[in-house]
């Protein structure tokens, strides 16, 4: 089999460059038998890196230790289920993981594209071939999933205790399909330079793989923050790593861009902008794997140094220099077809909103490297962490909460005054009213108050946009209200869906608000002795260190200590929170001992339980207790996130409302007009 | 004036005041990072390295970790093969944190010598790359 995976990995490379050829050549002179020819490249390359997946997961599943990738990664007695997993737990799979994916975007992209969109394909074809190539040729020249020990152990090492958590086993995958999928609005864009189809066109089929980028990396980095939360046991979820850190960037340059998209199809402007955030984005991806793959800055998180490092920062500078060449001789075509008329308009506030995405990237980014820059510039290193993160992104979030609210309730154009007293009365009354109960509830972080009382503003905004829509047509279909609403949402997904986004954001803005209430204690208990904990709302949590439990279960040895919680004295449950050893089919320890943490998770606060160890071996315990407030609303908004983003993405929504049509002006907040449904 | 110009305005209000939380995000919480060696040599010349927050990369000294789990006080030796500093920690280690393992110190080093960390990370090779056994 892994004579067969090594095989498969060479024709996938041939056939990779081969596509990249046919797609250029074919697609420069307009030859069809080229054309068809990358086309079905694409598919080669996809069946073969299926097959060389298939040839790693067999050699896993069959404990073939002789292969050093699974003896390095896995061991006889791992869980079934990580067995799956541990396809990608190591560089070199993940790796071949990475190519299969993005080689499956590749043939996603020429099968679902729709005909008006055929003359992009072939160029299409060329990058995603190239690019699949690229990972390709790290496999083949740097790290071979197929390598062989030259001997076979007994059993393999096993996979690291902290990516046996379910978490691990979704957040790779959802992240990397985001990070990958980002090469398909890539492919186009440089597929309407190379072919200089720079009209709004290649606008409409970039958008919808932008969105599927968009959505699957936001998913990723949620199953992220939740995974770190559960499994590290540090008590947050995002602590501003600088691999967390890269995968955020490319997000928020996509966030930007579906916002800056609105204002290409309605006005035509903005669209040497809009191309470059997708070239933009697409080179942060790279630049993010470099810096995840290559240990260059020191991350909990990344992989060990390696020479791959070398090859995505050669991947990177050719790329980078490549497409920055072809934007730039491209220019000329990209001019605005109009200027904008009023800075009291849908279109200014979407290029602050902009501004304000590309400033909290380009700090983020800033932030990250800063070290490495220090170093370089002035020969010491320095580095900026959480305190740097939060003191730049917190206003620059709450400017950005601030414009979620504000963007949708202007015109187009120019707004006109009764027109602005109209759309803001309701939901600034409500965001003054948010305010002032919170004074008198007693909070005073200037931070969370602006956060919560702007969200209420951006929530009102969006009542009043949904109950607005409904309530015509109740009024012109005799609808029912309920009726009207899921009517509203289905025949304007992208508009409903993109609200519904918003109160996404909003509740997540409320959530990492509470974070700035977060309390906690630490405390050695003998059996019987309790520790107590104020929550942010006044209630006394007890925690009564309850008793010490030691067992084997099927790969590792657990010390579980258990733990009964009182609010107020009144018994709510009990948490329990481990240490485990894991260790190999015969008994040896592998891996450091590892923590798993006590959860109880609530809409108001999570009480949070970490087991420090005990002391020397009695059942006096040592313990973290935290209490972290609206948590669970992190998990929430994520949720309602993914609805939304759904709701945009479903297909057959209604047709891209042209230029100064009554969709455009129901758009842009002038009136609520329905037509009939064809 | 032009909406043009009024928004060039507001653009460069936008990015100056990212320029500026961002000057003075680094100025207020930027840190040093150095090895025991460059550490020794900057407090020799400079005095206000004493107390001064800073995070300090460097190696465990095998056999100098001392773990009193009852006050939750983590006493350890870290250098970087030619200086070394005693550090004292109040509170729970990292997982990865053992003997010879990679750390990143954050915190103040004092008169006497030796550092008070508020915070210790472990760096384990990689959370992906299994451990090399030694």
């Amino acid at each position: 089999m892994t004579v067969l995976g090594h095989l498969s990995l060479w024709l996938a490379f041939l056939v990779g460059l081969w596509g990249g050829i046919t797609g250029f050549v074919g697609g420069a002179q307009g030859r069809a038998d080229l054309q068809q020819s990358a086309r079905h490249a694409t598919f080669a390359l996809f069946g073969a890196l299926v097959v060389a997946v298939i040839s790693l997961e067999v050699g896993i599943f069959r404990h073939d230790f002789s292969l050093e990738y699974v003896a390095a990664y896995t061991s006889r007695n791992l869980p079934t289920f990580y067995l799956w997993s541990a396809l990608y737990a190591g560089q070199k799979g993940s790796l071949l993981f990475w190519a299969t994916v993005l080689s499956l975007f590749a043939v996603l992209a020429q099968v679902l594209t729709s005909r008006r969109h055929r003359v992009y394909l072939p160029y299409v074809a060329a990058v995603t071939c190239l690019v699949t190539t690229f990972f390709v040729s790290v496999m083949l020249f740097a790290a071979n999933p197929f390598e062989r020990l030259g001997f076979t152990p007994l059993d393999g090492r096993g996979m690291n205790p902290q990516l046996q958590n379910p978490g691990m086993v979704f957040h790779p995958p959802m992240l990397y399909l985001g990070y990958i999928s980002i090469t398909i609005p890539f492919a186009f864009a440089i597929a309407a330079l190379l072919s200089k189809k720079l009209d709004t066109e290649w606008l409409v089929a970039v958008r919808k793989w932008t969105l599927v980028s968009w959505l699957f990396l936001g998913v990723g980095l949620l199953i992220g923050m939740w995974w770190a939360y559960v499994e590290l046991g540090w008590g947050g979820y995002w602590a501003w790593d600088p691999v967390e850190n890269v995968a955020l960037l490319p997000w928020l340059v996509m966030t930007a861009f579906l916002h800056s998209v609105m204002v290409q199809e309605k006005r035509g402007m903005l669209k040497k902008w809009n191309l470059a955030l997708v070239l933009g984005a697409w080179l942060l991806s790279i630049f993010g794997t470099f810096i995840t793959r290559s240990g260059v800055i020191a991350s909990v998180h990344s992989f060990t140094q390696s020479s791959v490092g070398y090859f995505f920062l050669g991947f990177l500078i050719i790329a980078g220099v490549a497409t920055i060449t072809l934007y730039v001789t491209r220019l000329p075509l990209l001019q605005a077809e109009a200027t904008l008329e009023s800075m009291v308009s849908r279109e200014a506030s979407f290029l602050f909103n902009n501004l304000l995405f590309i400033g909290i990237a380009f700090s983020v980014l800033w932030g990250t490297l800063f070290p490495i820059l220090s170093e370089a510039i002035r020969g010491t290193k320095i580095t900026v962490g959480p305190p740097f993160f939060n003191q730049v992104n917190i206003p620059l979030g709450l400017g950005l909460l601030a414009l979620t609210g504000i963007g949708p309730l202007i015109a187009w154009r120019r707004a006109s005054i009764p027109n602005l007293r109209r759309q803001f009365a309701v939901p600034v009354t409500t965001g003054v009213f948010v305010l002032l109960i919170l004074l008198v509830g007693g909070m005073r972080d200037i931070g969370a108050l602006m956060a919560v009382s702007l969200g209420g503003f951006v929530f009102a905004t969006v009542i009043q946009e949904f109950a607005r829509g409904a309530r015509a047509r109740h009024r012109q279909y005799n609808e029912p209200m309920a009726l009207a609403v899921v009517q509203l949402v289905a025949r304007n997904r992208r508009r409903y869906g993109g609200y519904i986004v918003h109160l996404a954001i909003v509740l997540l803005f409320v959530a990492f608000a509470g974070m700035a209430f977060k309390t906690e204690t630490q405390a050695t208990l003998r059996p019987g002795e309790s520790a107590t904990l104020k929550s942010p709302y006044g209630q006394v949590y007890t925690f009564t260190h309850l008793g010490i439990s030691q067992y084997n279960a099927l790969n590792r040895e657990i010390t579980a200590a258990l733990v009964e919680v009182r609010r107020d004295g009144k018994l709510v449950g009990r948490l329990r929170t481990e240490k485990r050893q894991h260790v190999d089919a015969i008994g040896r320890p592998t891996f450091e001992p590892s923590t798993e943490v006590g959860i109880k998770s609530g809409v108001r606060e999570d009480l949070y339980v970490v087991l420090g160890g005990l002391v020397n071996g009695t059942e006096q315990a040592v313990y973290r207790f935290t209490i972290n407030p609206l948590v669970w609303w992190v998990w929430f908004g994520g949720f309602v996130l993914v609805i939304g983003g759904l709701i945009v993405l479903w297909p057959g929504g209604a047709p891209v409302p042209v230029k100064g049509s009554s969709a455009s002006r129901v758009q842009a907040g002038y009136a609520v007009k329905l037509e009939p449904q064809p | 004036m032009k909406a043009g110009t009024k928004f060039a305005l507001g653009a460069v209000l936008i990015v100056g005041s990212v320029g500026y939380l961002m000057a003075s995000g680094i100025k207020q919480t930027g840190q040093y990072f150095l090895t025991p060696s460059e550490l020794a040599q900057r407090v020799s010349v400079d005095p206000s390295f004493y107390d001064l927050g800073m995070k300090i990369g460097a190696r465990v000294v095998p056999g100098t970790v001392e773990k009193e789990t009852a006050t939750q006080t983590l006493r350890f030796h870290i250098t970087d093969g030619t200086v070394s500093y005693p550090v004292v920690f109040r509170g729970l280690p990292p997982d990865t944190f053992t003997d010879s393992v990679e750390v990143v110190v954050e915190g103040r080093l004092q008169k006497d010598g030796t550092i008070h960390a508020t915070d210790v990370l472990a760096k384990c090779g990689s959370r992906y790359e299994a451990v090399p056994k030694a």
